[in-house]
């Protein structure tokens, strides 16, 4: 990037200036200057550490390749960043309320979370589901809760995300089936489901049968996106939760990458047009604490994706190179101790996320730590990403980090360490095998406690954790409580859904999805005729669990 | 010298959220505990029989999914019916104050949320089991 004399001679000068740095100093301020991953980051970064960089193929220009500076040319000048604040509580009813209350105050896409009971495939009567209904999320069993959460909404006008993997093509099937009944046809839907299996695997655990069924319903779901849903997003390839596990922020890049090529493999295996579906695909990070880390981490994203789509999987649109992808700041980053806090632990992490120019962002609330948000503390949540977008002037230029030698070092770095991952996956002999023999998982929980044990030696401070104490602290936020009414109320709505629908058609239409199963139809179309006659999403995965079989982890230490 | 203590840890429930879980078993590992997880989903009979059988001397349970006001009674009362009442049941997740108080009154010995160490963790479990083998030389 710079001429050789002039790089010469800063080479000299910084030698001079560490002898003097080093005559000053009086001390240091901490005993290692790492990042929150664990790495050493230099006291100064100069021209020499970027010498190497060639601008057109590493950074270049933005909307252009590699993309390093952003998948757009005009970045959030024409387009702000999609401001989604992820919700869902207790009864389908109150989330529809929670869902016109953020629509009423300006953010411009829902997003849903489910409870567990429904991301485990599970109706609110079953008996697994016993003091989990409604807790994390909506509880969903049948379409007469998605009609109710989307009561009021045109789904032709908003675009939905929803945080649901196992059973994702059920509550995709109940999301058309919605809009149906409004009369909104399918290739005017608008949102993302996570449907990212792999990482649950990897991280989250909320699974239903094994690896290979469930890749197969995620490559029908693809195939009937590409045909019927066109402006789907079928995948959220997910590195947030595997960051939130413990990862460092090269594991969450590398790991989340390599499930994304796997699932790309597997749709070319099964005879789909990368160039067909590869446009539908986008990625969900982690925005961490280390300012400059993740921001590094995202462009490093963006180069590595287009070049493997491009030279390795022989994609020849341009819109399947493209990287784009939601971020939601870091949960685990939050302290329950002084919660206030969270609010500019959280306004730093989505700052980063801009500067690596995200597509659409969800930032935490400060009582997550407690609770499910309250009212006002998600609206002090997006007021953040509003005080961003509109007062802060990070918006005005694209990409403006870029020729920072710390920055474009650190990117180079996170390339190069999550490329050495990708080998090293391949070496074991792909992803799946990784998940079989817990090494992902292992990795993970290896930087999970390397990172408890430096804020235990104070090797790391969290401000009010191990310094910076309050005895005795006051808690002075509102907590939301979900009722315990939540629960009864939804297993005797389930209970009466069951009674007043056609029994008949439900029995057919899941006699019609475990024979399409067994056989090589298309799942969804099949579950898409389980949604319609109200069958049960407990029913439906039901019927596929003797098909497909259930995940047992295997047992790692 | 006293045995090795042996501690169960177990995820109830449905969340998946096991990074807690992992690190206490790591750190409960390498102060000298035997440790014994049970894995994800467990239900409160597999956990106490598996405590049973196993012959600890404590439980260590961890819930993030707000389920704790149901899970941790379930587990003591089939602790007390099976005259496991001896075994320390002790936890930790996201549990606001008031929930904490209330299942300290039923029967949970201590209950450790977001931003405890370690440390206070493996004290506390030393503690709590050496006090239980005083009042059972007692007995």
């Amino acid at each position: 990037m710079f001429e050789k004399r002039f790089l010469d001679n800063v080479t000299d000068r910084k030698k001079r200036w560490n002898r003097d740095a080093q005559a000053v100093s009086t001390g240091k301020t901490r005993p290692r200057f790492i990042t929150v991953s664990g790495e050493e980051i230099k006291d100064l970064y100069t021209p020499n550490d970027i010498a190497g960089l060639n601008y057109d193929e590493k950074i270049g220009f933005p909307g252009e390749y590699p993309y390093t500076r952003g998948v757009h040319h005009t970045m959030y000048r024409s387009r702000l960043w999609t401001m989604r604040q992820f919700s869902g509580m207790g009864t389908p009813k109150q989330t529809n309320e929670r869902y016109h209350y953020l629509l009423n105050n300006g953010q411009t896409g829902l997003s849903v979370a489910f409870d567990l009971p429904t991301l485990m495939g599970y109706d609110s009567d079953h008996a697994r589901s016993l003091g989990e209904v409604g807790k994390c999320g909506v509880a969903v069993d049948s379409l007469a809760d998605m009609e109710i959460i989307f009561d009021g909404i045109n789904l032709g006008n908003v675009s939905t995300s929803m945080t649901i993997n196992a059973p994702a093509s059920i509550l995709l099937a109940m999301y058309m089936a919605v809009a149906e009944k409004q009369g909104v046809p399918f290739e005017k839907l608008r949102g993302t489901l996570q449907n990212d299996i792999l990482k649950e695997y990897i991280a989250q655990k909320e699974w239903i049968y094994p690896p290979e069924p469930s890749i197969r319903l995620i490559t029908d779901l693809m195939e009937f996106c590409t045909n019927h849903v066109p402006q789907w997003n079928t995948i959220s390839i997910s590195g947030y939760h595997i960051r939130e596990a413990g990862s460092t922020a090269a594991q969450e890049l590398a790991f989340t990458l390599a499930d994304g090529f796997a699932y790309i493999e597997a749709a070319i295996r099964a005879g789909q047009d990368v160039d067909k579906f590869a446009p539908r695909l986008s990625f969900f990070f982690n925005a961490h604490q280390d300012f400059f880390e993740e921001i590094a981490k995202y462009r490093a994203a963006r180069r590595i994706f287009a070049r493997r789509m491009k030279e390795k999987f022989k994609a020849k649109q341009e819109r399947s190179w493209l990287l784009r992808f939601h971020t939601q700041t870091a949960g685990c980053s939050l302290t329950a101790q002084q919660p206030e806090n969270n609010i500019m632990r959280t306004a730093f992490e989505a700052l980063s996320a801009v500067l690596g120019g995200t597509q659409s962002l969800h930032t935490n609330s400060m009582d997550e730590t407690l609770a499910l948000p309250s009212e006002k503390a998600v609206l002090i949540a997006l007021r953040t990403q509003q005080i961003i977008a509109h007062e802060t002037g990070v918006a005005n230029t694209i990409d403006p980090l870029a020729g920072s030698y710390l920055v474009e070092a650190m990117t180079e770095k996170m390339e190069a360490d999550a490329e050495a991952y990708l080998q090293e996956i391949e070496d074991r002999g792909g992803v799946l095998k990784c998940i079989e023999d817990g090494f992902f998982q292992r990795e993970i929980a290896n930087a999970a406690y390397r990172y408890q044990k430096e804020i235990e030696k104070k090797e790391r401070i969290i401000v009010g954790i191990n310094d910076y104490v309050m005895r005795d602290e006051k808690l002075e936020i509102p907590i939301l409580k979900i009722d315990e009414q939540v629960e009864k109320d939804q297993c005797a709505f389930v209970k009466k859904v069951r009674e007043d629908r056609d029994n008949d058609k439900v029995r057919r239409t899941l006699d019609d999805l475990v024979a399409c199963a067994k056989g090589n139809g298309n799942t969804l179309k099949a579950i898409l005729d389980c949604v319609r006659v109200y069958a049960t999403e407990g029913e439906i995965c039901d019927a596929l669990r003797p098909v497909f079989g259930e995940y047992v982890e295997p047992p790692i230490i | 010298m006293a045995e090795k203590i042996r501690v169960l840890l177990a995820k109830p429930g449905l969340d998946g959220h096991d990074r807690g879980v992992r690190v206490i078993a790591a750190a409960f590992r390498d102060a000298g505990f035997e440790v014994i997880y049970t894995g994800l989903r467990q239900t409160p009979e597999m956990i106490v029989s598996a405590a049973i059988q196993e012959d600890v001397d404590a439980i260590g349970v961890s819930i993030l999914s707000g389920a704790h006001m149901t899970l941790f009674p379930a587990i003591r009362k089939l602790l007390d019916e099976r005259q496991a009442d001896d075994i320390v049941l002790f936890g930790g997740g996201i549990i606001p104050d008031e929930d904490i108080a209330a299942l300290e009154k039923r029967g949970v010995a201590r209950l450790f949320t977001p931003g405890a160490t370690t440390e206070e963790t493996i004290a506390f479990v030393r503690e709590a089991v050496s006090k239980r083998g005083k009042k059972e030389d007692i007995m």
